[in-house]
């Protein structure tokens, strides 16, 4: 909302400077954006007519004019605006004068003819962003009056940010209430003077839909001259506001919109058929808006319609046909009251927003539609004529607004505040802000004005009251924590001490959005059919990752192309997965590798990383929990993953998490000339360790027993443990596989594992025989079960 | 007895001159070995007359333990000289950087996160997560916006289909904690949030953090302290000032900005606080009585306050980040600035 500051003075007289106005307003909740000044800094300019045009001699695009600026003697001016033609009324600039741009005016000659002065635009003088040739002025206007004095420019406007609440103050006149209610001032209230009616001329309207819209004020006024021009003090104060004009008929409808906040629409009549209907829209029915867009209506439009069409978009814009133009002579004004409910939703679902529209779904006070009809017939008639007939008022008593009292408890007010203001403070707020109070006994009977549509049980009244008093006057306090005490859950890992496992092997944490290329996903996980978004922001963000994988990979690609090519990135959120009944919001653990196992440095031999380097992270990972002694790495296929390198991570049988090495094919579609290797862990399946149980420990000396044992190349090295351990020596305290070999001395086929066997006793030391027995029975064991032979 | 006597200053000197100790080694084997010199005038004793050889064999013990602590004292010499040889061998340049992985570091939005969990969680609020994919209910009817109301303009909602979308704030998270608990209730609810809006400003993802503290006798003026003390301790500014400015959430009554003095120029007038000296940091207010009757809260008994922040908007004024667009780029470069 863009209020002017000196249109505001003439409601009321607040005293104060813009900035202190503005800052009163921020702070009562009308959230000051802006303070611009009505026009640029110029001076010196005047009302210019233009007496003469001739072509220049050696410019295609140049007029030679002369301009009477009020000094008697004509100026001899070079203009290139196409508009300039002779007797026309424009800002001129005499020499002297200085424009916006501190640019001050000199006697010069262009293409050889002289220039004493410049006619200018309304961008020229700061009035406008843009502007189409020169700022024509209204014939009548005095010529060598200063333009400043002229458009009252030494003005301010005041850009407030209102909250959907503040419906009543998308007006002058309510932001003048407000400031009025804030400074202690009275209202200066504009009297909006019944016009008299001049012909009897009425036109029928009937409320076929009255809840939607229970009042509808209107008039008949004829002979109307719509080619007039609107006073430039009208003029001005549309601009000011943001509105373009349009000719009078609308600037009269749009300047009483801003003035009173009642939006108003103007028909031309001799398009009208038999009467104004107000009605819901039959399916499918078609309505061709101002803006010349077709638009197919549901049941849950309310429309404006004659006997035989559809004329406008209820409270939300008129329609192509029947609106006023230049030809127009007889008009139909509409000042009609439609309720919230029929506006709200139905701009936004046709994809449109008006001021009208703005303001009716935040709810326009039901009494002003015959107000704002005959503000706007005075006007109307005092610039374009015109035979006013009188004024109609059709409405639905049993479907208006019904304002109901509200409850108020003085004590409530200050026990939800904190605060301790007096009653009588209280009461002195709600009847400033235009509520009736009853005090004769708690609770206090409150109604609310007519305007408040905001204001409709205690607490609302209750921040009325603060924030007129000023939030700032209330009194902090801190709240008396009670402690509550909650458990150290001490078996969970938190998602702290994970980040910090990670970060503390190198990892950076990325954060990547929630949803992803469609693309990316089809190749990531084909065959899951992911969540789509019904309204993306792009074609590339446009359904939910079932995976954090392509998030990462993505932010990878970014990085390796600028030169960053270690790379350890990890990503802790929810992945979503579609299922049969209700979609799941998993939390993820994921982890992305890729470039040197070391930062380059003297001490290491530089080594590119593997699956081993990743894997060995993911255990320091499980490591957290424990879980790195239990879980199964049971090779794969994951269609996102190397075909010969991919795990699935199993805990007591159940798939918890994937590693494993980027696919091939995905690695080329991706342009990456480097291996990718990529972790996934469900985080709840992995922050659940034990506490800690003491065991005692062995007071006897260990025996450590190396093993090489012969097997064929395809069976995994953690079977080969597992059968080992599976024996269930309570002696046996570790096996270490230190060793895998294959090669010269190794059979085609098959691999050497070296085992280290750590053993001890917890009640003896263990004698030789014992442990030659057990080493034994291992490999005897070990052939059985794997095919293991004792490498020679 | 003269040629022992000379014998043991030859043994003392040839000691004393010892280079190693494997030259040591040879002169004890040399003068005291079992055919050493000194040993060896120990034969002579017998062609001795008797009461002379008490005395001979005195002095050639003594001999003998002189020769002994020569070279006891000389090989502790020669130990430390080699010792210390050895030790200057090696000599590494300490100066030369250690064998090390690179040290990594949480996202700056985490950062911001977790230093907000540990400064509210001195008042006793418990974090409380909730799912991102939300429904129509949780998000927005639950919380006194009904469909047709104009704060959904203000929201650009994603949605999935006509009851499900992504939570357009952490609100929805109250909303389940109150569903789930009865009062007092203490929560936090940081995470992710959703608005179908992209440009300089604005992320389709950013992280937010929602407070909630429900209980008897809740005031408005413990949110004002509340929050006054948090925004002091987050920025570590004992002087910050703060101010509320009365504003409208459909979810509470009476509702708040607030705004901090600004922190880059200290209030003076900057292009961060769009010259004004003050920068709006999070909105509150106390619970509406509608939200309480959603999920069954006694609004004549309990009251409550709520509190919504922006985490990077906080994380940008913090550490002066000055693209919002960074925290998304997830460029290594950036990240390892919050390591």
């Amino acid at each position: 909302m863009r209020i002017s500051n000196h249109w505001l003075g003439q409601w009321v007289d607040h005293g104060l400077t813009v900035e202190e106005l503005g800052h009163r307003l921020t702070m009562a909740g009308l959230e000051l954006d802006a303070i611009e000044a009505a026009a640029g800094a110029f001076t010196g300019v005047v009302v210019g007519q233009v007496l003469s045009v001739k072509p220049h001699p050696d410019a295609d695009k140049l007029r030679l004019c002369l301009v009477n600026d009020g000094g008697g003697e004509p100026v001899p001016v070079v203009c290139g605006a196409a508009n300039v033609y002779e007797g026309m009324k424009a800002p001129f600039a005499p020499v002297g004068a200085t424009l916006p741009n501190a640019f001050t005016l000199k006697k010069i000659k262009l293409r050889g003819a002289p220039s004493h002065g410049m006619l200018c635009s309304a961008r020229e003088l700061g009035l406008s962003e843009s502007s189409d040739g020169l700022m024509e002025l209204p014939t009548d206007t005095p010529v060598g009056q200063d333009l400043r004095e002229l458009l009252s420019l030494d003005d301010h406007i005041l850009e407030v940010d209102l909250t959907p609440n503040r419906a009543d103050c998308l007006s002058l006149s309510g932001v003048a209430r407000e400031v009025a209610t804030l400074t202690r001032q009275p209202l200066k209230v504009v009297e909006a003077q019944p016009v008299a009616a001049a012909c009897d001329d009425t036109f029928p309207v009937r409320l076929d839909a009255p809840a939607d819209c229970p009042r509808y004020a209107s008039r008949v006024v004829r002979g109307v001259d719509a080619a007039a021009s609107t006073p430039v003090w009208m003029q001005e104060r549309l601009r000011r506001a943001g509105i373009r004009s349009l000719g009078p008929l609308v600037d009269v409808t749009n300047y009483v919109m801003l003035e009173l906040g009642q939006p108003m629409h103007a028909f031309d009549l001799s398009v009208l058929r038999g009467a104004i209907i107000v009605r819901r829209a039959q399916e499918g029915e078609v309505l061709k808006l101002l803006d010349e867009k077709d638009l197919t209506l549901s049941g849950d439009d309310l429309v404006i319609s004659d006997e035989e069409k559809c004329l406008a978009l209820a409270g939300i814009m008129g329609g192509a046909a029947s609106g006023v133009k230049e030809s127009t002579r007889d008009v139909f004004l509409e000042s009609a009251h439609f309720a919230p409910m029929a506006v709200a939703g139905r701009a936004r679902h046709h994809g449109l927003h008006t001021d009208s529209s703005h303001r009716f779904e935040r709810g326009v006070d039901p009494e002003l539609p015959s107000l704002a009809l005959e503000r706007a017939t005075q006007l109307l008639c005092e610039i374009a004529g015109g035979q006013p007939g009188p004024a109609q008022v059709e409405e639905s008593q049993g479907h208006l607004p019904v304002r109901t009292t509200i409850d108020f408890r003085p004590a409530r007010a200050n026990a939800l505040l904190g605060a301790d203001i007096a009653p009588p403070v209280m009461q002195e707020i709600l009847t400033r802000l235009g509520c009736q109070v009853n005090d004769a006994q708690t609770p206090w009977r409150v109604m609310p004005p007519s305007f408040r549509f905001d204001l409709a049980i205690e607490a609302d009244l209750i921040e009325e009251i603060a924030r007129v008093h000023g939030y700032d006057t209330l009194p902090t306090h801190l709240p008396a924590v009670q402690p509550q005490v909650s458990w150290l859950d001490e078996a969970q890992v938190s998602t702290r001490r994970m980040r910090a496992c990670l970060t503390d092997l190198g990892y950076l944490e990325a954060v990547t959005f929630s949803f992803v290329d469609p693309e990316f996903q089809a190749r990531f996980a084909p065959g899951v059919d992911p969540l789509r978004l019904a309204n993306p922001i792009s074609s590339e963000l446009a359904v939910m990752r079932t995976s954090l994988w392509p998030g990462l990979v993505k932010a990878a690609q970014y990085n390796l192309n600028r030169q960053q090519e270690r790379l350890r990135l990890f990503e802790i959120g929810l992945r979503f997965v579609p299922q049969d009944v209700e979609l799941k919001q998993e939390k993820m653990i994921s982890g992305l590798v890729c470039g040197p196992a070391w930062p380059n440095q003297w001490g290491q031999p530089d080594r590119t990383a593997d699956f081993f380097d990743m894997k060995g992270d993911v255990e320091s990972l499980l490591g957290l929990s424990g879980l790195d002694r239990q879980m199964e790495w049971q090779a794969c296929e994951h269609p996102a993953l190397h075909p010969g390198q991919s795990a699935e991570l199993r805990l007591e049988g159940e798939v918890i998490g994937w590693a494993g090495t980027l696919n091939p094919d995905l690695e080329d579609w991706l342009d990456l000339d480097t291996s990718v290797y990529l972790f996934e862990l469900k985080l709840e399946a992995i922050n659940r360790g034990e506490v800690p149980r003491f065991r005692g420990q062995s007071r006897f000396p260990a025996i450590r027993r190396d093993l090489a044992v012969l097997v064929d190349e395809g069976v995994p090295a953690a079977r080969v443990v597992q059968v080992i351990k599976s024996m269930d020596y309570t002696a046996l305290q570790q096996v270490n596989l230190f060793d895998v070999y294959t090669g010269k001395g190794v059979p085609e086929g098959r691999k050497s594992l070296a085992l280290g066997l750590i053993l001890q006793d917890l009640s003896s030391t263990l004698t030789d025989s014992q442990v030659d027995d057990m080493i034994a029975a291992v490999v005897d064991k070990l052939q059985k079960e794997v095919g293991a032979t004792l490498r020679a | 007895m003269e040629s022992l006597s000379k014998l043991t200053e030859a043994a003392l000197n040839a000691i004393k001159g010892a280079k190693d100790l494997r030259n040591l080694e040879d002169l004890r084997v040399h003068f005291l070995g079992k055919k050493g010199v000194i040993t060896e005038q120990l034969k002579t004793l017998g062609s001795l007359p008797v009461e002379h050889r008490k005395q001979a064999g005195q002095a050639i013990n003594q001999a003998k333990q002189l020769v002994n602590q020569a070279l006891d004292q000389q090989r502790s010499v020669l130990e430390a000289a080699a010792r210390e040889a050895r030790l200057a061998s090696e000599t590494v340049d300490i100066t030369l950087p250690g064998r090390r992985q690179e040290s990594g570091g949480v996202h700056p939005v985490t950062l911001t996160i977790e230093r907000m969990e540990r400064l509210l969680g001195q008042f006793g609020f418990q974090v409380a997560e909730g799912p991102e994919v939300e429904d129509d209910y949780h998000n927005f009817e639950a919380l006194n916006i009904p469909s047709h109301h104009p704060a959904r303009a203000m929201h650009d909602t994603f949605y999935f289909d006509a009851g499900t979308l992504l939570r357009t704030h952490t609100s929805p998270v109250q909303v389940r904690a109150m569903e789930g608990q009865t009062p007092p209730l203490r929560i936090i609810a940081p995470g992710r949030v959703y608005r179908c809006d992209s440009d300089l400003t604005h992320s389709p993802m950013f992280h937010q953090v929602e407070g909630l503290l429900v209980d008897e006798g809740v005031t408005f003026a413990q949110l004002r302290g509340v929050l006054d003390t948090f925004l002091r301790a987050f920025f570590e500014q004992d002087d910050l000032q703060t101010r509320f400015r009365p504003s409208y959430f459909p979810f509470t009554e009476p509702s708040a900005e607030v705004d901090i003095q600004c922190v880059h120029c200290g209030g003076n007038g900057c292009r961060v606080c769009k010259h004004t000296g003050w920068l709006e940091v999070m909105g509150c207010g106390m619970v509406h009585p509608n939200v309480f009757e959603h999920v069954g809260i006694d609004s004549e008994r309990y009251t409550g306050f709520a509190f919504g922040l922006g985490v990077e908007r906080m994380a940008m004024l913090r550490y002066g980040v000055n693209d919002l667009r960074l925290f998304f780029d997830n460029d290594v470069r950036f990240l390892r600035q919050f390591v």
